[in-house]
């Protein structure tokens, strides 16, 4: 069997209510974990952006997009390895504070790893760092000692390298719908 | 005039100027926009504004009361199946709606034009657990090509058009329409507006002339081309072209479950039935192929056994409408991503004249080593009591091939299958996909209903039978003229052939013990005959064909008899198990 590889899908939708359902069953069908999904607007209007990573085969991965692509309200679902897309996943810390001793080391911390600090308060800061997961996870790492009270990371959001021609195939339909 | 009277008579005309309707009214004008004239149903608290309307619409829709809202999908199945219109069912919500879900599975898999509509409690309850309350989007999301909850009545005719178009178009599904019980009360302007297209939604693609030309190219140089009939060339009403190409290429075809009957059984280039009880040839001829041109077929595991060892030396042209199924399960070298009926006709004119007759030849030496190892067996008259393949053979003899013939699952399915001489189109309905015991009897009432002018036959077996065979009321109330088979081998018969071959005989729990079917399709006031000798039979069976309406007759069968031949699961086509 092929390596399994992670790969990221860009799904363009309709925004309706139950189709994160009908997307993720598709996942659920096949015992496939989804490592992050995010979802949020477009660059065009009244159409959604679901960005989903997860762990395949390059077949499955094609099998699975074409599922994703039959269902009505989905226009168009692109897969992409890591090399094809610019990523980013953002990650907060709350960490104590008790003393500035403390307080002098992880604003070092800070500072090296490109992060910055949200909020500081008298017993903890929280600090913003926006990365791939692997910066993400070598922050937290450095953090660990400090004791961070909470730790939260989204999923990843992803913009191709390559032209999607997804405005065009909305504006295709738009024109049709004009000589009609 | 009373000026009570005079004051209704304003506010009616009122009414009439505005065209204010319910909901539930607006849901039936919606039905008859859409050319529906028959739905299957059963009715129940959250349903219940949609019949009470319902009630005034006898002339322009016919409601049929079914007795299990499962029933209520089959025969929609069954309804669409042999006349190509959308299958209507209408059920209550909670239990009602769940009862839905083999049937949307059924249809979903087996690419049945359905629409379903689900009453539901009312919107300020959604979430609360009320009384009769289930999350039949949820639940039926992946059963359904499209599923949509309406809270507002002004939602309905969009909806309803939208359900149409999606359930009819590319490759034909299941849909359905959940309606919440204060939008079926409400009031709103009605106007209805078909829709004809959405725009995340492409259903049919155009052939590409390079993929035609490409496969062109393949089949006028192939020596051994084999065509794969699929249910999508019914679909497509694409029977006409399918021969046309056929026989202008010389290229032999078998057909799948769901295919049956697109290409008449006595054609010279029919070389039979795929799968794991098809036909030796059929299978065999697979991976023996020089091309392989499959169309409108998904390549389902019972047709392929062990995928890595099937059609290895072939090319493969793959013509289908849903993208998804390309190279799902067999990688195409041509994949033609069409209508069939759209694809096969423009292919025509790109391939030359050809024959093939050593190729064909080889099938029908294939043939001849079936009749001599199965069909000896099978319709000879060595056993004691009378096998179905001997049945289904007689039955196909005296309808002459034109019946309609309505399956459940299990050995008879395998055998109608085998034995029955389809002659014209549209004349198998059988739960391929899902394999659903109790699908032949409401299913077959759906056929009848849908095809008034043919003859349909029920065949189940003694298991399948008694899952739905409340049916049988809704039959008699209805006076459906469907002719009732069972093929009673007291055993769940293809469960117990795998218990034999594959399970040391340990025949855990498939034996039945029966009621007296004849007494029970009498209590429903059908007529009912049995027969238990082979000397009876073509009597009887004469009898059972000829009676005006519905009819029962079972048929006491072997009951250690398995179905041959057959390709044990998970392997090679070529591994063919002849007894």
């Amino acid at each position: 069997m092929k390596e399994k590889q992670r790969f990221t899908l860009s799904i363009f939708t309709e925004n309706v209510v139950g189709l994160t359902n009908r997307i993720s069953i598709i996942f659920t069908r096949r015992k496939l974990n989804i490592e992050s999904l995010t979802t949020s607007a477009s660059e065009i209007e009244h159409v959604h952006r679901f960005t989903i990573v997860f762990y395949t085969t390059p077949e499955q991965a094609e099998k699975v997009a074409k599922q994703i692509e039959k269902q009505i309200d989905v226009v168009r679902c692109y897969v992409y390895e890591d090399s094809e897309i610019i990523y980013q996943e953002i990650a907060l810390y709350k960490v104590a504070v008790d003393n500035l001793t403390d307080s002098d080391a992880v604003e070092e911390i800070v500072r090296k790893n490109h992060a910055r600090i949200l909020a500081a308060k008298a017993d903890f800061i929280v600090i913003e760092k926006t990365g791939h997961k692997e910066d993400t996870h070598a922050l937290y790492e450095a953090l660990k000692p400090f004791g961070l009270m909470q730790f939260g990371r989204s999923g990843r959001i992803a913009l191709s390298k390559e032209r999607q021609e997804i405005s065009s195939l909305l504006a295709e339909f738009d024109q049709e719908d004009a000589i009609v | 005039m009373s000026t009570a009277a005079k004051e209704f008579t304003k506010e009616q005309e009122a009414k009439e100027t505005t065209k204010k309707v319910s909901g539930a009214e607006a849901l039936l004008m919606a039905l008859v926009e859409e050319g529906v004239d028959t739905m299957f149903g059963y009715p129940g608290g959250a349903i219940m504004p949609v019949y009470d309307k319902l009630y005034h619409y006898d002339d322009k829709l016919k409601h049929i009361l079914v007795r299990h809202e499962q029933g209520a999908t089959h025969a929609a199945q069954g309804y669409a199946r042999v006349n190509h219109r959308v299958g209507v069912c209408l059920a209550t919500s909670g239990p009602g709606a769940t009862n839905l879900i083999t049937g949307l599975a059924d249809a979903m898999i087996d690419s049945t034009p359905m629409v379903a509509i689900t009453g539901q409690v009312a919107s300020h309850l959604l979430g609360t657990d009320a009384f009769q309350e289930t999350d039949v989007v949820g639940i039926s999301t992946p059963v359904t090509k499209w599923n949509y909850q309406v809270t507002k009545a002004s939602e309905i005719p969009e909806a309803i058009a939208k359900a149409f178009y999606i359930a009819k178009s590319g490759r034909p599904g299941p849909v359905l329409i959940d309606i919440t019980k204060d939008a079926q009360f409400e009031e709103f302007d009605f106007s209805y507006k078909p829709c004809t297209k959405i725009r995340s939604y492409k259903p049919v693609t155009i052939a590409e002339e390079s993929a035609l030309d490409a496969a062109a190219e393949l089949i006028n140089a192939a020596k051994k081309p084999y065509i794969l009939v699929g249910h999508g060339v019914m679909i497509s009403k694409a029977e006409k072209e399918l021969l046309a190409f056929a026989e202008k290429a010389g290229i032999p075809m078998a057909s799948t479950l769901l295919g049956l009957s697109s290409v008449p059984v006595d054609h010279p280039l029919y070389v039979g039935y795929l799968g794991m009880h098809g036909n030796y040839g059929a299978n065999i001829k697979t991976n023996e192929c020089d091309l392989l041109i499959a169309i409108g077929m998904r390549f389902d595991d019972r047709v392929t056994g062990d995928l890595s060892r099937y059609a290895t030396q072939a090319k493969v042209i793959h013509v289908e409408i849903d993208p998804s199924e390309i190279d799902k399960n067999v990688k195409a070298d041509v994949p033609i991503i069409a209508d069939a009926k759209e694809a096969l006709g423009r292919l025509i004119p790109k391939v030359k004249d050809a024959k093939h007759d050593d190729w064909l030849a080889e099938f029908h030496a294939c043939d001849e080593i079936e009749k001599k190892e199965v069909l000896e067996y099978t319709l000879g008259d060595s056993t004691e009591k009378v096998k179905m393949s001997e049945v289904i053979k007689m039955l196909s003899d005296k309808t002459k091939g034109e019946a309609i013939i309505v399956t459940d699952v299990g050995q008879h399915q395998m055998e109608a299958c085998r034995y029955y001489d389809f002659k014209i189109t549209d004349s198998i309905v059988s739960s391929g996909g899902l394999g659903t015991m109790g699908f032949a009897l409401p299913a077959a009432m759906g056929a009848a209903v849908g095809a008034p002018d043919r003859l349909v036959v029920s065949i189940s077996g003694d298991g399948g039978y008694q899952m739905t065979v409340q049916e049988l009321g809704t039959i008699f109330q209805y006076k459906i003229p469907v002719k009732i088979l069972v093929l009673n081998n007291s055993f769940l018969g293809m469960v117990r052939q795998w218990q034999e071959l594959f399970f040391d005989r340990r025949y855990s729990f498939t034996e039945m013990v029966n009621p007296d079917f004849v007494k029970m399709a009498e209590s429903y006031y059908i007529k009912a005959d049995k027969s238990e000798s082979r000397e009876d039979l073509s009597a009887k069976m004469d009898q059972w064909l000829s009676t005006e309406g519905p009819c029962f007759l079972e048929v006491v069968v072997e009951k250690e008899s398995n179905v041959f031949p057959m390709i044990p699961t998970g392997e090679s086509v070529s591994n063919v198990r002849l007894k």
